[in-house]
């Protein structure tokens, strides 16, 4: 390779980069500048995080750990999962209202649209489980393994939502109408995040429902972040959780962008 | 009119050469050849579906043609497509400005994604802003943008890096006349500058005001091109228009006068008007409402007209350019977009 060529490289990479870093905050100033949007990311989580406390709080048997501690790995999951739907929403908002064309006009990295969409999403997630460990911590919850594994934990929540933002991307660039990429978003995630061990052990639910349950990636994310908080065996459902999720990037990764390089 | 043969590509700003595009069984552009010289104003003149906006797709590399060849300055769409980039401008059929930034912001975004670096992309908003009279509003965010305002941002974005050549896809669409007016003293403005434009437009008068050359399509071909003045030529001399009062006489009317035109009238029974192609002027208008008075059909309306480009695109294509279409746009495309 000439200097020149290694030159250029560095050059490209230093501007993909640079793009996604625009994007990026581009994309994060929608989620401060609108309200609906603020509220989706604050009060939501918040909500959630009260009310399966305070409601199924006295009602659901977990074993003899209290239900806050077993309860908030759990709404990290789902939380990541329901903020992952808005990743196909935004690139649909985008799509119907001409940006991506402009985007694809500009001698910018293409790659940096998506990259900035799910990174800008990313973001957004570790805030929202911050938010939720500090109102969590008020009602009660805390780590139990130190500090390293409250970090791992908020690693793999905003790295499991970042996963599902492949799948959100492509139902976005599919369907490329920000209200449809909301239903058809809420569509995928009810069942994956309800069929889990997110907010009731699966070993209540009928057997035919629980085959799936036991090795759905979101259980086994769970049981590792329960793992991770609560200190426990963190291995193997660590890895089954890496694996689901190397799984579903190898497919919607490359789904998403096959379909975003071929709108026209 | 423009010989292509003549004009080396390199030497014109943009060169289209035997281009096809379909989108499933809709053949959107069948064989579209075009020049258009340096620092020229080209119009694109066409109805809904004529193929204008797959074309501006095309020469600003969002697209692929199925077969054919294009060049903007000197570069191919496909091959060249990412050097291109950065020395086009596209101002879209949509305000493509982003709601929630600013004025301000989207500029400088677009000024950075043009590589300019954060303090050029500033300094560059800055200027757009204050020349598109958007200084004001620079703080405020885009969607409390007033309809002209959008527009006149966007098309501020088009040119924050100097594009060499520009293309707008109709970029009065939707606006009220006066924001239109408005937009075309800054679209000659820019033109004066130097810059190549490449304008799409379904409005005839548009074309005629802003194109130095109009080239027009219809259904994915040129079927004229060549200036204002050269088209209206198509048609003759003048026209006679002719509205009555009961749109049931319309036929009766036309039979009257239609032995005083150079050529056939053309009627349109729904509004209760005759267009009449005629050589010689008053002495005509005078014989016409003689005619009509004798055989008792009472006038609502009488005028004596240069062409407009709506004569020139009727004859052309025998059918109106009108914007009636704009349903089955919607319907051939399942994107909503012109195709």
């Amino acid at each position: 390779m000439t200097t020149s060529m290694a030159v250029s490289i560095r050059k490209q990479i230093g501007w993909t980069f640079s793009d996604t870093m625009v994007i990026t905050h581009r994309n994060l100033l929608r989620y401060v500048r609108l309200p609906q949007l603020v509220a989706f990311f604050t009060i939501q989580p918040i909500m959630f995080v009260l009310l399966f406390y305070y409601v199924f709080g006295g009602a659901i048997d977990v074993g003899n750990v209290k239900y806050i501690d077993y309860l908030l790995p759990g709404v990290f999951i789902q939380t990541a999962l329901f903020g992952s739907t808005q990743t196909g929403v935004g690139l649909a908002d985008d799509l119907s209202k001409g940006m991506i064309d402009r985007f694809r006009s500009l001698p910018m990295a293409r790659s940096a649209v998506l990259g900035g969409r799910i990174l800008a999403d990313s973001v957004r997630t570790a805030f929202v489980v911050l938010l939720m460990i500090g109102v969590g911590t008020l009602v009660g919850f805390r780590f139990h393994d130190g500090p390293l594994n409250a970090v791992a934990v908020i690693g793999l929540a905003v790295l499991c939502g970042s996963v599902f933002s492949w799948v959100s991307a492509f139902v976005g660039v599919s369907v490329r109408e920000p209200e449809t990429a909301q239903v058809a978003g809420f569509l995928w995630v009810f069942p994956v995040v309800f069929i889990s061990s997110v907010f009731v052990p699966v070993e209540g639910m009928p057997g035919w429902l629980q085959v799936y349950a036991e090795i759905s990636p979101v259980t086994v994310t769970v049981d590792t972040l329960r793992a991770l908080a609560l200190g426990g065996e963190v291995t193997p459902s660590l890895w089954q959780s890496l694996a689901w999720m190397a799984g579903i990037v190898a497919v919607f990764a490359p789904l998403a962008i096959y379909r975003y390089r071929r709108i026209s | 009119m423009i010989d292509r043969h003549t004009v080396k590509q390199g030497s014109a700003a943009i060169t289209v050469e035997e281009v096809r595009k379909s989108f499933g069984a809709v053949q959107a552009l069948d064989g579209v050849n075009l020049v258009v010289p340096h620092g020229r104003v080209l119009g694109l003149l066409g109805p809904n579906g004529a193929g204008k906006t797959t074309l501006v797709r095309i020469l600003t590399t969002l697209l692929s043609p199925d077969s054919g060849r294009a060049w903007v300055a000197g570069l191919d769409v496909v091959r060249d497509a990412s050097t291109l980039r950065s020395i086009i401008g596209l101002a879209g059929q949509y305000a493509a400005v982003d709601p929630n930034l600013t004025g301000r912001e989207n500029l400088e975004m677009v000024g950075r994604l043009y590589h300019l670096g954060r303090k050029e992309s500033r300094h560059r908003a800055g200027e757009l802003l204050e020349r598109f009279a958007l200084a004001e509003a620079a703080h405020r965010g885009a969607k409390t943008y007033s309809g002209g305002m959008r527009r006149r941002l966007d098309l501020a974005a088009s040119l924050v890096s100097h594009p060499q050549v520009l293309f707008l896809d109709e970029p009065t669409a939707g606006l009220d006349p006066r924001s239109r007016i408005g937009l075309w003293d800054v679209i000659r403005d820019l033109a004066k500058d130097g810059t190549t434009v490449l304008l799409t437009t379904q409005y005839m008068e548009e074309a005629d005001q802003l194109a130095d050359t109009i080239t027009v399509i219809d259904k994915g071909r040129v079927i004229a091109e060549g200036t204002s003045e050269e088209l209206k030529g198509h048609c003759g001399g003048e026209m006679l228009r002719i509205r009555v009062s009961d749109r049931t006489q319309t036929d009766t009317a036309a039979q009257e006068v239609s032995k005083l035109g150079t050529d056939a009238p053309n009627v349109a029974q729904e509004m209760g008007q005759i267009s009449l192609p005629v050589n010689g002027g008053a002495s005509i208008l005078a014989e016409v409402v003689r005619r009509l008075d004798a055989a008792g059909v009472a006038i609502k309306d009488i005028a004596l007209q240069q062409p407009t480009l709506d004569d020139v695109f009727l004859a052309l294509t025998g059918h109106m350019a009108d914007i009636s279409l704009e349903d089955d746009q919607m319907a051939s495309d399942g994107e909503g977009r012109d195709v």
